[in-house]
């Protein structure tokens, strides 16, 4: 008899121990809430899932009554626009402010400690202000995104490039590269890859930040949806939403994972 | 006129003496192996070389003046390791001495010329018997194959003086030997001058021209860092007999164990 600490899983007992916590839960709830329906058939804590078919039904596929829209699909699409521009425009400043302050002293001297500064500053503190100054439209929502999660990219990312082996560096200018052909053929490439770590770091970040500026502020988008809901307890919507959400946050993180290994294989292969 | 020159030499890490009263001339074209205990200042004097180091006192020249205090492309390096980019092919690793040159602003050659270019680099891993592994990222090749094209990114850029530090010490000693004959070959079609710093000192005396031996002539063993290394032996290599060879191992493996 092998000791416990020496006794690996198989492909599929893996599988069904990992699926097993799921299917445990998912009866816990078929409990609950059956035994809440028996005593008051009116319960709206935790809908049937027939409840729930229903709810999802209304908000995807039947067109809404006031606006004609399909709810669901129109709250995506509008936060996954804000969701992509957020991050989008806080790639790109991580990108360059990270390069150039990882790969150049002067630079470095000069912004980090505004970035450090920055980076500490608790963002939803400064709703308010972003609310007052930009009006309750798309550029608040976005704004607080990247406010959230731009100093944290910066300052990976500056990292990242003064990780780059001195060696390397050195290895271009005996080859004759001036700075700015380092920066473009040896840092910038090599920190491509480590973007997308740092971007899949601060996704849940700004998941957090775009659900709460909707919540405050918006007319649609997944966060507007189950901050309004809740003022009549629809669990039967909320309980979907979440898991819409939690399953828009995986492929999101999955996808920028498989486009990482495929575009620069080079990075996972020596990691 | 000597290519490098040495006048009283001096390097210190605050009151770590280093490396002291080197001197000495090299001329064009000579191989110089550098052999000595660890830690007494070999990839110390290449780094001053290179120019990522600066001497604390006397003069370092290069063709007569002071040596350029930051690398550039008249001293090519192979590192022991680290020494090619991770994130290009070996093919690609090979053309960005040339890409670099013609193209300043993007660093990068497209289309036609980059067919010329690709020529070039493809005669260059065909002579370090590169051919096969063209579009390998470095990650897919051996530590000897990383190697061979860390020379071969190396000589792209014809270097007046190439450096290697231990640059084969992680290899097989089979290896090691065929490694051996490239970089001799290489030196003879390409009339560099080489300063390669070994562990093995059987190594420096049949490879190159000249035998440098790093090793602190006094030594304080309750102030190992008190005195610098010098240069004790400066032999022409094929003139030493098997008596010199243990002599100067014997002195090495003492400075060696009183600086452990
Ligand atoms: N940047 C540095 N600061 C302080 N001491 C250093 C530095 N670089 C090297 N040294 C010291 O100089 C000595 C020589 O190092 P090194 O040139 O690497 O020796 P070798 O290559 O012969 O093994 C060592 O004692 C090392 O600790
Ligand atoms: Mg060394």
């Amino acid at each position: 008899m092998k000791k416990l600490i020496n006794r690996q899983p198989g492909r599929v007992a893996t599988w069904a121990l990992g699926l097993l916590p799921f299917a445990l839960l998912l009866v816990v709830y078929l409990l609950a809430s059956d035994a809440r329906l028996e005593a008051n058939p009116n319960d709206k804590l935790l809908p049937a899932f027939s409840a729930m078919g229903d709810a999802i039904q209304r908000m995807a596929f039947e067109p809404s009554k006031r606006s004609g829209e399909y709810l669901l699909w129109a709250d995506t699409l509008a936060s996954l626009t804000r969701l992509a521009i957020g991050v989008g425009i806080s790639a790109l400043m991580g990108l360059v402010f990270g390069i150039v302050t990882g790969t150049l002293p002067y630079a470095r001297a000069g912004l980090s400690p505004l970035i450090t500064g920055l980076s500490l500053v608790p963002p939803m503190a400064i709703l308010p202000i972003l609310f007052i100054l930009f009006g309750l439209g798309e550029l608040a929502k976005v704004m607080l995104i990247i406010i959230g999660i731009t100093p944290f990219l910066i300052r990976d990312l500056q990292q990242r490039a003064r990780e780059i082996p001195a060696e390397q560096v050195i290895k271009m200018q005996t080859l004759g590269a001036n700075t700015w052909q380092i920066i473009l053929r040896l840092v910038w490439p090599q920190i491509m890859p480590r973007l997308i770590s740092a971007v899949r770091l601060s996704l849940g970040s700004a998941w957090l930040f775009l659900i709460a500026a909707e919540a405050i502020a918006a007319t649609e988008g997944l966060g507007y949806r189950i901050f309004l809901v809740r003022r009549y307890l629809s669990m039967d919507v909320i309980l979907p939403y979440v898991l819409w959400i939690t399953l828009l946050a995986f492929a999101i993180d999955f996808l920028l994972a498989r486009y990482s290994r495929w575009r620069y294989p080079w990075f996972h292969g020596s990691h | 006129m000597a290519i490098i020159e040495m006048n009283n030499l001096w390097k210190e890490y605050g009151d770590q003496v280093v490396l002291e009263r080197l001197n000495a001339e090299v001329r064009e074209g000579e191989f110089v192996t550098l052999v000595g205990a660890s830690g007494c200042g070999k990839t110390t004097f290449l780094k001053m070389l290179l120019g990522t180091e600066s001497p604390s006192r006397g003069k370092l020249l290069l063709d007569g003046a002071p040596i350029p205090d930051q690398p550039d492309e008249t001293r090519g390096i192979v590192f022991q390791r680290y020494s090619v980019l991770p994130h290009l092919s070996a093919l690609e690793n090979v053309m960005l001495a040339d890409e670099l040159h013609r193209h300043k602003l993007i660093g990068r050659a497209f289309g036609g010329k980059r067919k010329a270019l690709k020529d070039a680099a493809m005669a260059m891993l065909e002579s370090v018997g590169l051919t096969q592994a063209a579009g390998k990222f470095p990650h897919e090749l051996s530590g000897g194959m990383q190697q061979r094209l860390a020379i071969a990114q190396a000589l792209m850029k014809r270097p007046r003086i190439l450096l290697l530090d231990e640059p084969f010490g992680a290899l097989d000693p089979g290896i090691r030997r065929d490694m051996h004959h490239l970089v001799l070959d290489l030196w003879r079609q390409q009339g560099l001058t080489i300063f390669m710093v070994t562990h093995d000192l059987a190594e420096g005396f049949y490879l190159g021209t000249r035998l440098w031996v790093f090793d602190k002539t006094r030594l304080d063993p309750q102030a190992p860092g008190a005195y610098g290394a010098r240069i004790t032996y400066d032999l022409p290599v094929g003139d030493c007999d098997k008596g010199t060879l243990t002599a100067i191992q014997e002195q090495a493996d003492a400075t060696a164990r009183t600086m452990a």
